[in-house]
């Protein structure tokens, strides 16, 4: 019992920052039918910011602020330089677009930063709290008390406030919202900025548990995407879902079949629910129009 | 003469003329990788560019054919050469399997299914270490043809050179094949396809099948001319530089994706120079080729010169 309540934390912390990445996947995509295959890089970039400002003496709530600000105009950068002069291209370039800037921003952290790991101290220290048997660090518990606070964040600013409302009308017909005076360009901007600045928050929540580097984005651009797609792309909930279901699969994997096989049995799972169900958990069954 | 013979014609002229450029032996053996890294990018050219499918998985089936160098020997005693078919051919039937029911998936959910299989290769060819020897890699005999033993970059130079000829042949005569029509007409729309009596599932699992094989015979060659063979062969980032090479040269282009492959190659063996900014420089020419050249250096070549002839 204690041994399943560990993976089942330990699978719940992971799993909220795949959902906060899939969320940013999530955002982007139903902006702009944009794939972004660099918001993992977003994630390297909350982290290492981070760490590189605390230690040269920035208090770590003030670290953390800057790391999400540079972020978030990488990404407005992203969409102004990068995705924005590349209009109208069909899916594949644009998915390469993505896939080019997030090499490119590999690049330039291994430049600016250095290739060797980091870590942040725990918030709350390193003393893990016992829980029923498990021990559960309290790191995990800023992971998910974050990933919650998100959640709910978005939830509102979607459906409470005017602006979240273009942004979800922008999702259901871009053409149809700029009818109605939707900015859509300046919706897209924003929806850039937002998956960054989440991205950033993520990787900010995590790093004292899994270390950073240049190259972490990867793997977690990866994850993220098989989760927003485990969820049904273009469905919030199903990100959130698809997220934390990942990383329940993950965490159960790695503890009782192999652990050299936990990305495999994320991936094998993927693959199932895609033959059952092609449009994912949460996605909307397509009609074609012909 | 038509276009087809063309084309063929100016890469072999290509593949029989540069090696009197060569200022070294080293040139041989980068050339060499660039024209099988070049006929593991043409297959998938048929698949994404005819059949209009993406797969981020390619180089899974390169890793396949690649460890069956290795392993066919090892486990089953078998000659080197031997393996190169048998690897093509296990590649295909895995494909045949597995491109079944992926292939029923459209556009994002394909990509992220073909990216899963991708990735599992790779995990089982790190894993499995008693097998595959884990991330070390694992080494490859010297093979023999009729006593001959190909050995250093000019003898791979040729063989690989032929082997590219060979693949790009075959891909272009089905382009303009039947089955290559039904492809190009699928990937248009596949409704439309279905309504003039198109099978397409079965065009598509052809086209995944084809684009495996090409792959795997790749990836034996490579493993071959390398005596050594890493899981990173089947790594995801070897199968986004496969796609990489087949978008930036052209999609719709058999030369293209030749074009890709020579600069995804050499663009990063010429900035070894500036070795620490290897990755930034390569992100940014990705972004700015795709950004300003979206159809693709081949097509996009051909047009400036119908411009100007016209």
């Amino acid at each position: 019992m204690p041994e399943l309540l560990q993976f089942l934390v330990s699978g719940l912390t992971v799993g909220a920052v795949y959902a906060l990445v899939a969320l940013g996947f999530t955002l982007i995509h139903n902006a702009s039918d944009v794939v972004n295959f660099a918001q993992g890089e977003f994630v390297m970039l909350g982290g290492m910011v981070t760490v590189f400002a605390a230690a040269a003496g920035l208090a770590l709530p003030l670290a953390a602020l800057l790391a999400i600000a540079v972020a978030v105009l990488v990404g407005l950068a992203l969409h102004r330089l990068a995705i924005e002069p590349a209009r109208g291209a069909s899916a594949v370039t644009l998915i390469i677009i993505t896939i080019g800037a997030s090499i490119f921003l590999r690049g330039v952290a291994q430049i600016v930063f250095d290739k060797r790991f980091h870590q942040l101290p725990g918030f709350s220290g390193n003393d893990p709290i016992m829980v029923l048997g498990a021990a559960i660090l309290p790191q995990s518990f800023w992971v998910l008390g974050g990933a919650l606070l998100v959640f709910a964040g978005l939830f509102l600013f979607l459906e409470r406030t005017l602006m979240g409302k273009a942004v979800l009308a922008t999702a259901a017909n871009r053409l149809a919202a700029r009818l109605v005076g939707v900015d859509t360009s300046c919706v897209l901007a924003l929806s850039f900025g937002l998956s960054a600045a989440i991205g950033a928050f993520a990787g900010i929540l995590i790093t004292p548990i899994t270390l950073t580097s240049f190259d972490v984005g990867t793997l977690l651009a990866l994850k993220g995407f098989a989760a927003a797609m485990l969820g049904g792309m273009g469905s919030p909930l199903g990100a959130v879902v698809g997220g934390l279901l990942l990383g329940l699969l993950e965490a159960l994997g790695a503890g009782y079949v192999s652990s050299a096989y936990k990305d495999a049995v994320a991936f094998l799972v993927i693959l199932a629910v895609l033959f059952a169900m092609p449009q994912g958990l949460f996605g909307h069954r397509g009609v074609e129009r012909v | 003469m038509n276009a087809r013979w063309a084309t063929l014609l100016i890469l072999a002229a290509v593949i029989a003329v540069i090696p009197w450029f060569f200022p070294s032996g080293y040139y041989f053996r980068v050339a060499a990788l660039v024209w099988v890294t070049a006929l593991g990018a043409v297959g998938l050219q048929v698949l994404m560019g005819q059949a209009g499918q993406v797969s981020l998985g390619h180089a899974g089936f390169v890793g396949i054919g690649a460890y069956a160098m290795a392993l066919g020997p090892k486990y089953l005693g078998l000659p080197v050469l031997a393996c190169l078919p048998l690897g093509a051919a296990l590649a295909g039937l895995i494909a045949f399997l597995v491109g079944r029911p992926i292939l029923r998936l459209k556009g994002h959910y394909l990509a992220v299914a073909t990216l899963g299989f991708g990735i599992l290769v790779a995990m089982v060819l790190v894993s499995e270490i008693a097998v595959t020897g884990g991330p070390d890699g694992i080494r490859i005999p010297r093979p023999e043809i009729f006593g001959w033993r190909p050995r250093g970059g000019e003898a791979w130079y040729w063989i690989n050179g032929a082997a590219l000829l060979i693949g790009v042949w075959l891909a272009l005569n089905l382009q303009h094949s039947p089955s290559g029509r039904a492809l190009a007409a699928l990937h248009d729309s596949e409704v439309a396809a279905r309504t003039i009596g198109i099978d397409v599932a079965r065009h598509k699992l052809r086209a995944f099948v084809i684009a495996a094989v090409y792959g795997a015979v790749a990836g034996g060659l490579m493993a071959m001319m390398n005596g050594f063979v890493t899981p990173d062969a089947a790594g995801f980032l070897q199968s986004v530089e496969y796609v990489t090479m087949v978008v930036i040269g052209g999609l719709a282009s058999v030369p293209g994706a030749v074009v890709g492959a020579a600069l995804l190659v050499l663009l990063p063996q010429a900035l070894t120079v500036f070795h620490d900014y290897e990755h930034a420089v390569l992100g940014l020419l990705i972004m700015l080729f795709m950004i300003f050249l979206r159809v693709g250096i081949v097509p996009g070549l051909a047009s400036l010169l119908r411009r100007r002839s016209a």
